[in-house]
């Protein structure tokens, strides 16, 4: 096995630049490996919070169905059981209704963290659970920058639980069961592009009852779960502060250096330990211990 | 094989298993103040993971959705490993650099930071809520390889691997034998160099495992140096837990140590004290570059900032400058008192990463339990039981003769 000088050249680069706290590599395009993902529109402006979308999601992971309202004076939560909630807000314009579900990001913060690959990214778009592989160590929660993933905490066999953008239901070329069950159409689905394309018309359609940004085309380096607002986001409770850079990439240049490091240290190690050798006398065998 | 042969081959082993069978049995009074605190913490910690176990992990902790690693992951895992980061620093100093000054030490300081490891780890499936999941990564069904965690849990295994190794040769001398222990030794300086390699990728790992965080953690704690930030700090970290944990075990154990070790130990002292003030003034270093980089200043004025500079100014910077002081007076007990401040201070700020400063937007707080509390002081005092059940057998605190005596019949 031989590193070639430029390999060897690039990795040192990289240990470099993680010892400076910059990733320098890692540049990598969301938009081009996104493109193919599916991708879910909510439409804020048209959502009724009928909760037709919770029911059908109950129904489609065969979960306990929802019990109550959403009701501007208290903020509901997702569950281990609960995939998908529906929430009132009430804004500038009067109460609107947001959903809140796992955003399925391009490059996931959970999935990456998952040291066992129990949460895994499909290439139809979808961050699935898997509880064969899963330790229950929670750092998908840790590093989750939408507080997505819900576990058990009551459960001796905790399960984690979060909307699998009905995975099954994709693979067979069904669209997710929130999506198909939308009375009031404020949720569509497709390919991410065409989808982005559409949001993104509706708001240059009608600007005065939008506002001028798609929720999840840039958040956390780009997600499937996408929202249009007719008020800015911060007013519905979303976390704006989120980086725009996939999460993933904050860990990169530590990982990066891990090579360089278990190449590097040794040999300076033993390099060490041999300047420092006292000159022999006498072929005293060496003193260890 | 006649069956003659065979049983004389066996009788050196038979003797062996009943020499252990003894060493087994308790020596020394069984009513010490520590024993009579110790025991009723450990059962009833013992019964409290029972409850975990069947009951799930809301039973006995007050982890939630927001804060899903409480103070079992901040102070077991987290503030332990920095404060068991000992062993690499002596083993770099005395194996790779061969300042024989703290060979007398080495033993015990790879033995603690062992312990330390086993129980940690141990403490880490109580916190997993599907811990039969956890041969997945190891046995190679499941490499999650881009997770920080993956990283830290294998160096972990491998480091503990390491750490036995180097502590190996104490076993076959408590054991007699000589055979085993020439070649477990030749062992030693591979398992160094590993070890130190281990150390230096785990202990800025287990920073690392909070980068992702971004925005859950204080902007004050929050930094791209993490990893770097507990790399140094754990090599004062740890350094000051051989300070402490020696002046402990010097006073406890003082039976056992050759006439003169008292003077030699403090000189030990100043010389890991000089070490201290050093890695402490590179720390302080990073800290301040770090706080001006990111434009955190601002922040001080709140009472985040006021807590924070109780952490940066009361448990580094005093202790640092104690540590000046005490290599330049010699004085003992300045050193311990800033060795134990130090500690204080590390203890701050991996909780103030993992639990206090962590969600620190949020309206519900999360405070441990006393049922977690009490579980944390079982696993200790769990290990301190150990750590003196090996000290009273093994040949720890008093190996130089020994070794010399070995070495002198190897070498006639």
């Amino acid at each position: 096995m031989s590193i070639d000088r430029r390999e060897f050249l690039k990795t040192l680069g990289v240990a470099g630049a993680s010892l400076s706290g910059v990733s320098a590599l890692g540049k990598s395009k969301p938009e081009s490996d996104s493109e193919e993902f599916f991708a879910i529109l909510h439409d804020i402006t048209l959502c009724e919070g009928c909760q037709e979308c919770e029911l059908a999601c109950a129904v489609a992971n065969s979960l306990p169905e929802p019990s109550d309202y959403p009701d501007s004076e208290i903020k509901r939560k997702l569950k281990p059981d609960q995939y998908s909630v529906i929430n009132a807000v009430e804004t500038s314009i009067g109460e609107v209704y947001t959903k809140q579900q796992c955003m399925h990001c391009a490059q996931p913060a959970c999935a990456s963290a998952c040291l066992t690959k129990a949460m895994a990214k499909h290439v139809e778009g979808p961050i699935t659970w898997d509880g064969d592989k899963c330790m229950g160590c929670r750092f998908c929660m840790l590093s989750c920058p939408f507080n997505m993933p819900k576990f058990e905490y009551d459960s001796n066999n905790p399960k984690i639980g979060k909307c699998q953008m009905c995975f099954s239901r994709i693979t067979e070329g069904e669209i997710p069961a929130c999506v198909e069950n939308c009375p009031a159409e404020a949720l569509i689905f497709g390919k991410r592009s065409e989808i982005l394309k559409e949001a993104h018309r509706r708001i240059l359609d009608d600007p005065s009852n939008y506002v001028d940004h798609v929720y999840g085309e840039f958040e956390a380096g780009g997600t499937s779960m996408l929202n249009v607002s007719p008020v800015p986001f911060e007013e519905l409770g979303f976390n704006t502060d989120i980086d725009h850079k996939p999460y993933p990439e904050l860990t990169k240049g530590f990982l990066y250096s891990v090579p360089s490091v278990f190449v590097l240290w040794p040999a300076l190690l033993l390099g060490l330990r041999e300047a420092t050798k006292p000159e022999p006398e006498n072929n005293e065998p060496e003193v260890e211990e | 094989m006649s069956e003659h042969i065979l049983s004389k081959d066996l009788q050196p082993k038979t003797n062996r298993w009943k020499f252990i069978l003894g060493e087994l049995k308790p020596k020394g009074k069984l009513l010490t103040p520590f024993n009579i605190i110790s025991v009723p913490v450990i059962l009833l910690g013992l019964v409290l993971i029972i409850i975990r176990f069947w009951k799930g992990l809301s039973s006995i902790t007050n982890l939630s959705q927001e804060v899903p690693w409480g103070l079992w992951i901040g102070f077991d895992v987290v503030t332990g490993v920095a404060f068991a980061g000992g062993a690499y620093v002596l083993t770099f100093m005395v194996y790779i650099l061969r300042m024989e000054k703290y060979h007398s030490i080495v033993r015990v300081t790879v033995l603690n930071g062992f312990l330390a490891y086993l129980f940690y780890a141990g403490a880490l499936l109580l916190d997993l809520g599907r811990p039969w999941n956890v041969i997945n990564p190891i046995i190679g069904n499941s490499f999650g390889t881009s997770s920080v965690l993956f990283l830290v849990a294998w160096h972990f295994m491998l480091y503990m691997l390491a750490e036995l190794i180097e502590f190996s040769p104490a076993i076959a001398e408590w054991l007699g034998a000589e055979r085993a222990r020439r070649i477990l030794k030749s062992l030693t300086i591979g398992a160094v160099i590993f070890g130190i390699t281990l150390s230096t990728l785990h202990q800025s790992g287990l920073g690392a495992l909070f980068l992702m965080a971004k925005g859950k953690i204080h902007p004050l704690w929050y930094s791209e140096f993490i990893p770097i930030l507990f790399f140094v700090s754990s090599i004062f970290a740890g350094l000051s837990m051989v300070i402490f944990e020696g002046s402990i075990t010097h006073r406890v154990f003082s039976h056992q140590l050759a006439k003169g070790s008292h003077k030699s130990h403090d000189q030990i002292l100043r010389g890991l004290a000089k070490i201290c003030s050093v890695a402490m003034f590179a720390y302080l270093f990073l800290k301040i570059l770090d706080l001006v980089h990111g434009h955190h200043l601002s922040h001080l004025y709140t009472s985040w900032g006021a807590w924070y500079l109780v952490e940066i100014i009361g448990f580094v910077m005093i202790p640092m400058f104690l540590f000046i002081r005490g290599v330049k007076t010699g004085e003992p007990f300045i050193i311990k008192l800033a060795s134990l401040m130090t500690l204080i201070g590390i203890i701050l700020n991996r909780l103030n990463i993992s639990v206090i400063g962590f969600n620190w937007m949020a309206v519900d707080r999360y405070i441990p339990t006393w049922m977690e509390f009490e579980v944390t002081f079982a696993v200790l005092f769990l290990e301190i039981w150990i750590f003196r059940w090996v000290l009273h057998r093994l040949p720890v605190l008093r190996p130089i003769e020994e070794v010399v005596k070995s070495q002198n019949i190897e070498r006639s």
